[in-house]
């Protein structure tokens, strides 16, 4: 099955950032396909390179990134929702004149349409809520 | 580019959080994708069918504008919670915007009716 899943919620604010990354890596360990993780509002806080919890506690943004590495995950992160929460790359850091961008490498920046386009070609969309 | 139904769920109060806003975009967006959008207030979301919103009192920009433009992007199907209008003592006549008012039963059979469901 192929699924798209939207992440909403923050690291460490809300367990559904959590949830999110467990079930991804279940469903692919499964065998089954993740067309896209879209995250949005909240959820912008997942690709943050600048996220430093203690060495015992999850790590979400590098957990994502384990299965860009391994599975070739598509993350893309909302960019209205992203550059308004201070959650961006370098290109957007230097249009808003920013000293340096925080996004965690492998996490893209784009829009909506993004997620409007994973619905389509996935045969299901899950929500992990703020 | 292939057609499915898209229901966008709202359940949370219009100012309390960005979820409300959050919602509409994804609503508008999956519109100009040409697919057929339907909207669904649940819970404390029927607070965003309000008239007379102010939230400039509280530094936030007005839901309700964005609630009016629905229908020139063919957005027209907006259903509420019967259960959730009337736990909050408001009926459909109180409301900025004309809505399907819906019970439990019916919600349960929107929710199966549609291929895709964004929660907000």
């Amino acid at each position: 099955m192929i699924f798209t899943i939207v992440v909403q919620g923050a690291p460490h604010s809300q367990q559904s950032a959590d949830s999110a990354l467990r079930f991804a890596e279940a469903a692919l360990a499964a065998g089954h396909q993740i067309h896209r993780v879209f995250f949005s509002g909240d959820g912008v806080h997942n690709g943050s390179d600048l996220a430093t919890p203690q060495q015992d506690e999850r790590h979400l943004p590098r957990g994502w990134q384990a299965l860009v590495e391994k599975h070739q995950l598509d993350l893309v992160v909302c960019i209205a929702a992203a550059i308004r929460r201070g959650v961006m790359n370098d290109a957007e850091a230097r249009r808003h004149d920013k000293a340096h961008g925080n996004l965690a490498d492998g996490f893209n920046l784009s829009g909506l349409g993004q997620l409007a386009e994973a619905a389509l070609v996935s045969d299901r969309v899950l929500t992990f809520g703020q | 580019m292939s057609t499915k139904s898209f229901l966008i769920i709202n359940r949370r109060p219009p100012y309390a959080s960005n979820l409300a806003r959050e919602a509409l975009d994804s609503a508008l967006t999956v519109a100009v994708f040409e697919q057929p959008v339907a909207i669904l207030f649940l819970s404390d979301a029927v607070y965003q069918l309000l008239p007379d919103q102010q939230p400039a009192a509280i530094g936030q920009k007005s839901l309700a504008a964005n609630l009016q433009v629905l229908p020139m992007y063919d957005i027209e199907q907006l259903y509420v919670s019967a259960r959730a209008l009337a736990e909050r003592g408001l009926s459909t006549d109180q409301l900025a915007v004309p809505v399907t008012e819906l019970d439990d039963d019916a919600v349960q059979t929107l929710i199966k009716q549609h291929d895709v469901v964004l929660n907000f």
